[in-house]
């Protein structure tokens, strides 16, 4: 990263209010880790880790009965679990695409969101993994599915898409959080030269790893981080079209379709854009971060919602086109009865939340209006949510037999494990705002106009050099 | 200004040796200690009458089959009710002490509660009579019971250990008719019983799929 001049012509603006300082930059992030709480974070907790409390009985209970308390059964034996599953997953995939494929790709303004966005996808890889183990039944088994040699002579089948998921979403677990790590490494170290207490000095300083910004230091920093997002790049791609093949590998209609992997990949960028969005508008106007997270930061994801919206969009009224092509009658029937089949409500819900509701985005003056924005966000999110449950529910409750058909409807568990799923997340991601340094102040140092070596030295329109030897410099250019 | 000592550079270094050491052992323990082999294998309740088989099936020479009489028949192979110890004791030994439980249990109606050593877990679905008609013998799965005195596992009867063998039987088949015969090998096969094994490994088929042995 480093710092590059606003386009005037394209009437951009710079990343970081005008006339802030390094050291301005600094306070605003830190101070939020050493003030006392705010009250409104106090009650967010509160409600969060009571919350993440029934998260916690309803498992118990769960596992000791047994996971018949869920409304999942024949046909609809996945459910409200895996439903979860795939949207935590998708949402944790803005992290990983700001943070390594918008750094490949120079995209400057990554630096006041990414932070935020990776301790996000932490948090909803850990809340998507629950699922899964709970829904496998025994715990306590899930060494199964990893290739250890056993009494058992028992070997996972590399055949099966379920176990892909396991190696994708560990990897990518693992990966993200080696990223966030690393990143932070430099912050950490700020804040133990900040702390004034000695309990907060070692705490800072075990994880700052002895960081003390050296030449040596920042360049194998710089090293590190680019390594990690080369990694991690391929990984945005590939988690998702993996989870995507634990539907498109079976013969069942609605899930046996080619489209299924870029279909995921946009809409797990697009949920967790909008999760970003929503988190990052509540940090904003709390902690009072608007000099470094400013309107143009929301616009650009704004518009990143656009496409991959428009995409999602694309896909639905492609899998219609194609049901209708293919003269599938299994294929025709399922895609009719989505739409106006028994679960019908929760199909229109995903089109208005997911295709028409971005849709508003075309305009400039929504897409800067914050309430706008705050509320399409969270709408999105509901709408990703109902597209899981209509590809899962809907392709299993009437697939082949007639006699096999059943409708399923959800128990107070399945509810409760979804909202403990929202607590635990809360819970993780305030935590991370209380301690951590939401935004990544080295990163943003680097793309303020002091980071620019030529700084002071006067350009064709701007400044002065007031150097020693400034006079050296226009000798050289009539060379 | 200094925060931490510097011996603590070596932490990286101790931290790596410790996973290294510590990873090499509780690897070595689960391999060693939590195997089948070591947990099962040798196991040998002390039995509410102190029966031989060491005298019964090595020096008497009585077949298997004439206690646990179902075997060829049945998934189980039963434990002989107290009326077949009496068949014999009825007139051999009748005032032997050691038999006095068995007496009493004649006597009552009660039976004589054996402890079972074999015990394979409820999912797994073990037949016997499958397995004696296909030709693997008493022996290969329950060591030699003939030298027992009180009965113990001599195999892990575990998973792996089942399909070891399920994977290739050759090695353990034999004659039908051997299959209670402990001292029997493979090296005294007559013409005639290597006909006989080359057909029972020709029809052989066992699973090796899950639902093969659980259901």
């Amino acid at each position: 990263m480093g710092y590059k001049k606003p386009i005037e012509q394209l009437d951009e603006r710079h990343l970081v209010s005008e006339g802030t300082t390094f050291a301005q930059v600094t306070e605003i992030v830190s101070r939020v880790t050493e003030q006392k709480a705010p009250r409104l974070w106090w009650i967010l907790f509160g409600i969060s880790t009571s919350v993440t409390g029934v998260l916690g009985l309803t498992i118990g209970y769960l596992l000791w009965t047994g996971i018949g308390v869920w409304g999942n059964n024949s046909p609809v034996a996945w459910a409200w679990d895996i439903t979860n599953f795939v949207w935590w997953i998708g949402i944790g995939h803005a992290g990983t695409l700001i943070s390594a494929v918008l750094y490949l790709f120079r995209q400057y303004w990554r630096t006041a969101i990414n932070r935020f966005s990776e301790a996000m996808t932490i948090f909803a890889v850990i809340c998507a993994l629950m699922f899964p183990t709970i829904h496998a039944g025994r715990p306590w088994f899930l060494y199964f599915s990893l290739p250890i040699p056993n009494q058992m002579n028992m070997w996972p089948n590399f055949k099966s898409p379920l176990l892909w998921d396991v190696f994708a979403v560990s990897t990518y677990f693992t990966v993200s959080l080696l990223f966030w790590y690393v990143g932070l490494v430099p912050d950490f170290a700020t804040l133990r030269d900040r702390a004034k207490n000695k309990f907060r000095k070692w705490i800072y300083g075990f994880v700052a790893l002895g960081w003390r910004g050296s030449n040596r230091h920042w360049s194998n920093y710089e090293r590190a981080y680019l390594i990690l997002a080369a990694l991690s790049t391929p990984l945005v791609l590939s988690v998702h079209s993996v989870v995507s093949f634990d539907f498109a590998t079976s013969v069942e209609p609605g899930w046996h379709t080619t489209i299924f992997p870029p279909y995921f990949v946009a809409g797990a960028v697009f949920s967790g854009f909008a999760m970003v969005m929503t988190l990052l508008i509540i940090a904003r106007t709390v902690y009072g971060l608007h000099d470094l997270v400013r309107i143009r930061h929301l616009e650009l994801m704004n518009k990143i919602m656009l496409t991959t919206g428009s995409l999602v969009g694309y896909a639905y009224a492609m899998e219609f086109f194609i049901a209708w092509y293919s003269g599938n009658p299994y294929e025709r029937f399922v895609f009719i009865n989505r739409a106006m089949g028994d679960y019908w409500w929760a199909y229109w819900s995903m089109i208005t939340c997911n295709v028409i509701s971005p849709q508003l985005f075309w305009f400039k003056k929504l897409r800067t209006n914050i309430p706008v924005m705050f509320i399409v966000s969270i709408v999105i999110n509901v709408g990703m949510w109902f597209e899981r449950f209509v590809i899962i529910v809907t392709s299993l409750h009437h697939d082949y037999l007639p006699s096999a058909w059943g409708n399923f409807s959800p128990t107070i568990f399945d509810i409760l494990t979804y909202v403990g799923s929202l607590g635990l997340f809360f819970t993780a991601f305030l935590l991370f705002l209380r301690w951590l340094p939401m935004i990544a102040i080295a990163e943003v140092k680097m793309v303020m106009p002091q980071a620019d070596p030529h700084l002071g030295h006067g350009d064709e329109e701007h400044g002065e050099d007031h150097h020693d030897d400034a006079t050296a410099v226009p000798a050289m250019a009539e060379e | 200004m200094q925060i931490f000592p510097k011996s603590l550079n070596f932490l990286p270094l101790v931290t790596a040796l410790g996973v290294a050491v510590g990873g090499g052992i509780a690897t070595f323990v689960v391999v060693y200690y939590f195997s089948p082999r070591f947990l099962y294998v040798g196991y040998e309740p002390e039995q509410p009458v102190a029966y031989s088989h060491r005298l019964h099936a090595g020096q008497l020479g009585i077949d298997c089959r004439y206690c646990h009489a179902n075997v060829e028949r049945s998934f189980e192979a039963m434990v002989p009710p107290t009326q077949t110890c009496m068949g014999c004791h009825a007139v051999v030994r009748t005032d032997s002490a050691r038999l006095a439980p068995v007496r009493e249990s004649w006597e009552s109606g009660m039976p004589v509660s054996w402890i079972r050593v074999h015990n394979v877990p409820d999912h797994v679905f073990f037949d016997h009579s499958v397995h004696l008609s296909a030709g693997v013998g008493c022996v290969t799965c329950h060591g030699r019971v003939d030298r027992m005195e009180v009965v113990s596992i001599a195999e892990p009867l575990s998973m792996g250990w089942c399909l070891d063998c399920h994977r290739d039987p050759e090695p353990h088949l034999r004659p039908v008719s051997r299959v209670t015969d402990m001292t029997w090998t493979r090296e005294q096969a007559t013409d005639a019983e290597r006909a006989e094994m080359a057909a029972l490994l020709a029809r052989a088929t066992p699973p090796e799929n899950c639902s093969g042995c659980h259901r």
